[in-house]
């Protein structure tokens, strides 16, 4: 199955805020697609501040998953994000694989949305209240969960962080679990000063979301592949591209300038006219 | 569950820096942002970047909106510089441009009926309270104003807040300009003197925090625009979480800058704000 995206230009995780704030700069609607922040069966409060800090390279970031919870999610949230149009994948993440399988149920039930995204391994929150499935088997046990409670043709999209040493490996047992793409370039695990888990995420990530990019793709010939970490420029999206990418996601750029994703968008669109 | 209206919803934009000035220990900036200007409502701010080097934007209150020949309408920020990002910022000549976000955040809200109004500023930060306090005459409310400052050089606009209230009180850290002390010190018995229904503040949050507490054993409302360390400032990155109590009396996180900064001082959980203390 194909993601059959109107634009390549898709908002990250944990970027885009409730889609609200950033429907102020451009029409959501024009976006490949629009990831929700993780969302996880119950609410979750989410860490301390200072929770982002900025580095030279880099933002280090401790949200720890802050959200409002499936059931705040899908009566408040996303019923504005589809009344305006955004073509919206849900990521999910939870503590256990029967949490996946629930989340996934629950999505199931929801008519309109354009996909799910797993997220396997969130970098800010180590202390065992997220499963972390950085193996290739335990991601492919919780991609195969999601893929089995969804029904057939909502695309599964499972999004493996850039440490992975074998992220290829990673990348095929996924497929073969059920998913219809892979999105590369999670944070990277990282640490604020204070010694809390955090992740980095912006300009540092791109050339390490690259190089496991073209793994994957040489590792998995025709297979969709999304590429996350450092986009900023449409330079940055036809690179992604050139090297066999079917899409990218936009994060930290969007964080630094709200209008991004939009002015990526129309920049590639003109490469096409 | 409708987008906010049009003319409420903030703008990216390429602004001109037309004078950057130096008064006391502030930096006022006048810049030129097509549109901003124009959605301005007191108690918003802006985010601009600071230099090529750095990821985060940084936020900055509105002080004035000014209608000027042949640039049509222009803002003016005051900046504290107290890091890489604002000194880059205060070190830019006239003709910089530079992206320019806002209006952000939600503003200070006006009373419905014509009440005295406090409005209590510390440092830069009082800043928004200039035209807060110009909204407020326009509607006949009686308006006083503490001001507050480290000394006479973090004071802001003094003189200019002795020709837009009613009554001006100020304190300075080490007593160079009014009296000697802090906004706690005489928060109680200036509000008991205005008569305040309606208690305006901006400053640190431990100035918050009293002021906060001073507007409840006097009965009062209180409306605190508070300023914490924003990465995105748009609302989008989750990075700036303030503790309060909802309307259901359950405690809930807002974002200091989209669903601040301006919040009812008897909604903040003060004792776990980051900086309370």
């Amino acid at each position: 199955m194909t993601l059959a995206l109107t634009s390549p230009v898709m908002v990250a995780s944990g970027c885009g805020g409730t889609g609200r704030e950033l429907a102020a700069y451009g029409a959501l609607a024009d976006l490949g697609g629009f990831v929700t922040r993780s969302i996880t069966i119950a609410p979750r409060a989410g860490g301390p501040a200072p929770r982002i800090l900025e580095t030279p390279s880099g933002l280090v970031h401790a949200v720890g998953l802050q959200n409002p919870g499936i059931d705040q999610f899908l009566a408040l949230e996303l019923p504005w994000l589809l009344q305006e149009g955004a073509r919206v994948f849900v990521s999910v993440v939870g503590r256990s694989l029967g949490e996946y399988g629930e989340l996934a149920r629950r999505l199931g039930r929801t008519p309109g949305i354009a996909g799910v995204e797993v997220n396997l391994s969130a970098p800010d929150v180590e202390d065992g209240s997220v499963f972390d499935a950085r193996e290739p088997f335990h991601a492919a046990s919780v991609v195969a969960a999601v893929h089995r409670d969804l029904p057939r043709g909502t695309p599964v999209l499972a999004k493996l962080r850039t440490d992975v040493l074998r992220v290829a490996e990673v990348a095929r047992a996924v497929l073969d679990a059920g998913a219809d793409a892979v999105v590369v370039g999670n944070a990277l695990p990282a640490a604020m000063p204070d010694g809390r888990p955090a992740g980095l995420s912006g300009p540092a990530t791109g050339p390490l979301a690259l190089r496991c990019l073209t793994e994957v793709v040489a590792a998995a010939p025709g297979a969709t592949v999304v590429a996350s970490g450092g986009i900023a420029t449409v330079d940055d999206v036809r690179s992604a591209l050139r090297n066999g990418a079917t899409a990218v996601q936009v994060g930290t750029a969007l964080l630094h300038d709200p209008t991004t994703a939009h002015r990526l968008h129309a920049g590639i669109g003109e490469d096409e006219a | 569950m409708s987008a906010p209206a049009p003319e409420r919803t903030p703008l990216h934009v390429t602004g001109e820096l037309l004078a950057s000035r130096r008064i006391g220990a502030h930096h006022h900036l006048t810049l030129v942002a097509p549109g901003i200007a124009e959605r301005f409502r007191p108690g918003t701010f802006v985010a601009l970047d600071t230099g090529p080097e750095r990821l985060a934007r940084r936020a900055f209150w509105i002080h004035k909106v000014k209608t000027t020949g042949g640039y049509g309408a222009t803002l003016e920020l005051v900046v504290e510089a107290r890091g890489a990002g604002t000194e880059w910022l205060v070190s830019q000549p006239a003709g910089t441009r530079l992206a320019v976000t806002g209006p952000l955040g939600r503003a200070f809200s006006l009373p419905r009926e014509t009440v005295p109004c406090l409005l209590v500023g510390e440092g830069y930060a009082a800043a928004p309270l200039f035209p807060l306090a110009e909204r407020l005459r326009e509607r006949d409310c009686a308006v006083s104003l503490l001001v507050a400052g480290e000394d006479e050089a973090h004071l802001l606009s003094a003189l200019e807040a002795r020709r837009s209230a009613r009554s001006v009180t100020v304190v300075t850290r080490d007593g160079t300009v009014g009296q000697r002390g802090s906004v706690a010190d005489v928060v109680d018995e200036v509000l008991q003197r205005s008569g305040a229904a309606v208690v305006y503040a901006a400053g640190s949050t431990p100035t918050l925090h009293a002021v906060a507490q001073a507007a409840e054993r006097a009965g009062a409302w209180s409306q605190v625009a508070l300023e914490q360390p924003l990465t995105c400032a748009t609302g989008l990155c989750g990075g700036c979480p303030v503790p309060v109590v909802g309307e259901s009396g359950s405690a809930r996180l807002v974002r200091a800058c989209a669903d601040g900064p301006v919040l009812r001082g008897d909604r903040v959980l003060w004792d776990q704000l980051a900086g309370a203390s």
